[in-house]
């Protein structure tokens, strides 16, 4: 008996010591080999060939050495060798400013009837400066302008052929116009021959600028993300691994990878290792579903969770990023004139051509569950004035397995709508008839709706609206992660406003912690009462 | 009264007594503040501990079950309604007047009728409740694979919730019983040495002994 007595106590002592020696270094172990976690072993490998190399130098190639006058010139020079280039490019939204098969439909898109809270419309590209973005040559969609995205020299070309003409025309009687017709000439030809893949500044140049300036649209991107540091974005950062956008928006025949809309960059969370042909556009891609090293919760957490939620702390850390436009402001003037005013960050706040504007920096991002779909209102879809309207909102819940949640910036605007239509409504705003001259709304909006070929029924109001932004770049180093504690918190948590599933730390049930808190409290108050009993009836014997 | 010293609790017992109360009071702490009932050590850390411990329990207490079953502990177990009303007259009257307690603890009849129904209840519904609520609780991740997606994780939180009160409030009914020995130490002191003064003359009944009517009880070691 006494011998399986001491069986028992060995066991338990034995497995007991197993359990403290072993615990530790498992819970040690999630805090010191980050740096070997499977995802980022896997993420290594991927992106081990550090040097792209290429077969062609483009300053030897005859096609590139001859004058060019014009920007199609160009153009044409390019397809000379890229024949199919030109037809490639032609199908990707790129240069429609459209989801490719909904031309004929819905017409999703910026040069469709999509809108946004910004500029609202771009009145199917009738709105002129906004053309100052489609890759052609200046506002005409004559010629596939290929150094937008592929020119590794900032050059204006507008100008510089402008200038180029003008000299040209005086060449003949004027030997210093000859010089510097020729001086231009050769930096638009070494523009020209100065090509090469897509680099941050040539995606940038756009996407960085989106909305009418510096980091107004995303958040995510501004123009600090030409030259980042790892603080910024471990991938882009020039101190790292310096990843230029297309490698991971990886690109076929011109389509580059990434959101269009409604349509998501992906379908399918895919691994290199499942397929390795798969587009580079998911963290998966390379990192793998499990990115943490074994036994790390956070890797219980990615069917539920995005890696951007937790690896995104906040959003426009270096450059502010607008939150706010009401457009119901515009039009003040002071001493009969437009003006304009300046925040703390140097960003304008008011201006009358565009009403009030918030910026914001280090902004913490809005959390939704997020299917890889944005769900969008457009000028032809009707509305509820009464509410806040979506322009456009993250497409997903909680039941969706392809679900996560995942984080936004929300861009908040108040902008016109048709008081009888119940329609968002879509002013020109450059122009002689845009608003931005005018400051004359019934023309402005009646013009614009013209431009789209949809009514206005001339009573308009203003409405507030949203408009959001996956936030995916701007990717922090891991010791700035997002903490457990940010969203498994009582009170006060990133995730507080989403609902409909059980998170510990943050919920509870009221009734169970009411009623267990009053059981444990009126045991203590029983206990210490039968105490003080004993106490005064002197029923306690002498210790 | 004489008073004689009599071996009640032997070294696996008071081994596993003290090593559980730590494990629940460590789960305690922990949980809580995965409630977010306070802040002590972080979330995360507290997550890992509360994990960790708990699956630790979970396969200690194992052992134990093996013990009881094995030894023949479990008997000391086996609910009654004998005297119980002399237990709890005792415990709300006779206490407070310095009468003796009307079952005295001996060798082989540790647990007086309400220590017996509340440890079973302890034993056998509450800590087995917590620990398979825990486990479910700390699987959720698994529950499509092994077929349990009809589980509801609120309703699994909230049995755990519930289960951590009541063992928080035994913790402290259970602080404050162990006063009550003839002396105000005398139950922790039999807990560390295994050793409890009890009145010379006690007599246990049959029913209370461990070992079956006609068999002959085992000695004291």
């Amino acid at each position: 008996m006494k011998s399986v007595k001491y069986v028992y106590y060995a066991l338990t002592l034995c497995c007991l010591l197993l359990l403290l020696a072993v615990g530790p270094s498992l819970a040690v172990a999630g805090e010191e080999d980050t740096e070997n976690a499977p995802g980022r072993v896997m993420a290594r490998q991927a992106t081990k060939e550090k040097q792209l190399w290429i077969t062609a130098d483009h300053s030897k190639h005859e096609a590139l050495k001859k004058t060019f006058a014009s920007g199609p010139e160009i153009t044409k020079a390019c397809l000379s060798c890229h024949s199919e280039a030109e037809e490639q490019f032609h199908k990707t939204i790129h240069w429609k400013w459209m989801v490719p098969g909904t031309e004929d439909s819905d017409q999703v898109g910026k040069a469709g009837y999509s809108l946004n809270n910004f500029c609202i419309s771009t009145n199917k590209t009738e709105d002129n400066s906004c053309l100052a973005c489609h890759p052609g040559w200046g506002t005409s969609t004559e010629a596939v302008n290929c150094m937008v995205c592929h020119g590794q020299k900032t050059i204006n070309w507008d100008e510089a052929f402008e200038d180029m003409q003008f000299f040209m025309s005086e060449a003949e009687d004027d030997e210093e116009s000859k010089e510097m017709a020729e001086d231009l000439q050769t930096q638009i030809q070494g523009a020209v021959q100065a090509v090469g893949r897509p680099t941050r500044k040539n995606c940038g140049s756009c996407h960085f600028y989106g909305g009418g300036g510096d980091g107004v649209k995303h958040g995510d991107l501004d123009s600090s993300l030409t030259k980042p540091n790892k603080t910024l974005d471990v991938h882009m950062g020039v101190d790292g691994q310096n990843f230029d956008c297309i490698r991971c928006h990886t690109t076929q025949l011109h389509n580059i990878a990434g959101r269009m809309y409604t349509a998501p960059a992906y379908t399918e969370r895919k691994s290199l290792i499942e397929d390795d042909l798969t587009a580079k556009i998911t963290c998966e891609s390379c990192h793998s579903a499990t990115p943490h090293e074994s036994g790390h919760k956070a890797n219980d957490h990615t069917d539920k969770v995005a890696c951007q939620t937790c690896h995104i702390p906040t959003l426009a850390r270096v450059n502010p990023t607008k939150m706010s436009w009401d457009w119901s402001q515009a039009g003040k003037k002071k001493d009969g004139k437009p003006y304009k005013t300046k925040d703390e960050f140097g960003k304008y706040d008011y201006m009358s051509i565009k009403g009030q504007m918030k910026w914001a920096k280090n902004v913490q991002p809005e959390y939704f569950w997020f299917n890889g779909s944005i769900a969008s209102r457009s000028t032809k879809d009707t509305i509820d004035p009464s509410q806040t309207v979506a322009v456009s909102e993250p497409a997903g819940n909680r039941q969706d397995p392809n679900a996560r949640i995942f984080p936004f910036k929300i861009h908040r605007g108040v902008q016109p709508y048709d008081k009888v239509h119940k329609t968002l409504l879509a002013p020109l705003l450059s122009g002689d008839d845009g608003y931005w001259k005018t400051l004359d709304w019934d023309r402005a909006l009646t013009k614009g709706q013209e431009s789209l070929g949809l009514p206005f029924s001339g009573e308009f109001d203003f409405v507030e609206t949203t408009y959001v932004f996956p936030s995916t770049h701007m990717v922090a180093p891991k010791d700035t992660v997002v903490s457990c504690k940010e969203c498994h918190a009582g009170e006060g948590g990133r995730l507080d406003k989403l609902t409909g599933f059980y998170m510990p730390g943050r919920d509870k049930w009221r009734l169970i912690d009411t009623l267990g808190w009053v059981l444990v409290l009126g045991s203590l108050l029983g206990v210490v009462l039968h105490g003080l009993g004993r106490v005064f009836t002197n029923g306690r014997k002498e210790d | 009264m004489k008073m004689v010293n009599i071996y009640l609790y032997t070294r696996y017992e008071r081994f596993w007594h003290w090593l559980q109360s730590a494990i629940i009071i460590l789960l305690l702490v922990t949980g809580f503040e995965v409630h977010s009932s306070f802040s002590l050590m972080g979330f995360r850390s507290a997550v890992n501990i509360h994990n960790y411990v708990g699956l630790g329990w979970l396969i200690l207490f194992a052992f134990f079950v093996f013990w009881v079953l094995t030894t023949g502990e479990w008997r000391q177990y086996v609910p009654t309604t004998r005297k119980m009303l002399l237990v709890v007259r005792y415990y709300s009257y006779g206490i407070f007047r310095g009468e003796p307690h009307p079952v005295p603890k001996r060798k082989e009849a540790k647990h007086n009728p309400l220590q017996r129904l509340v440890y079973l209840s302890l034993a056998a519904l509450l800590l087995p409740i917590q620990m398979a609520s825990g486990f479910l609780y700390w699987s959720y991740n698994s529950w499509q694979g092994w077929g349990l997606e009809w589980l509801s994780l609120p309703v699994v939180a909230l049995i755990h919730m519930a289960g951590a009160f009541a063992i928080l409030s035994f913790l402290v009914v259970h602080l404050y019983m162990i006063t009550t020995g003839h002396t105000v130490s005398a139950h922790t002191r039999a807990m560390i040495t295994g050793w409890e003064e009890v009145g010379e003359d006690t007599q246990i009944e049959d029913w209370e002994q461990k070992v079956r009517k006609g068999k002959e009880p085992q000695p004291a070691n």
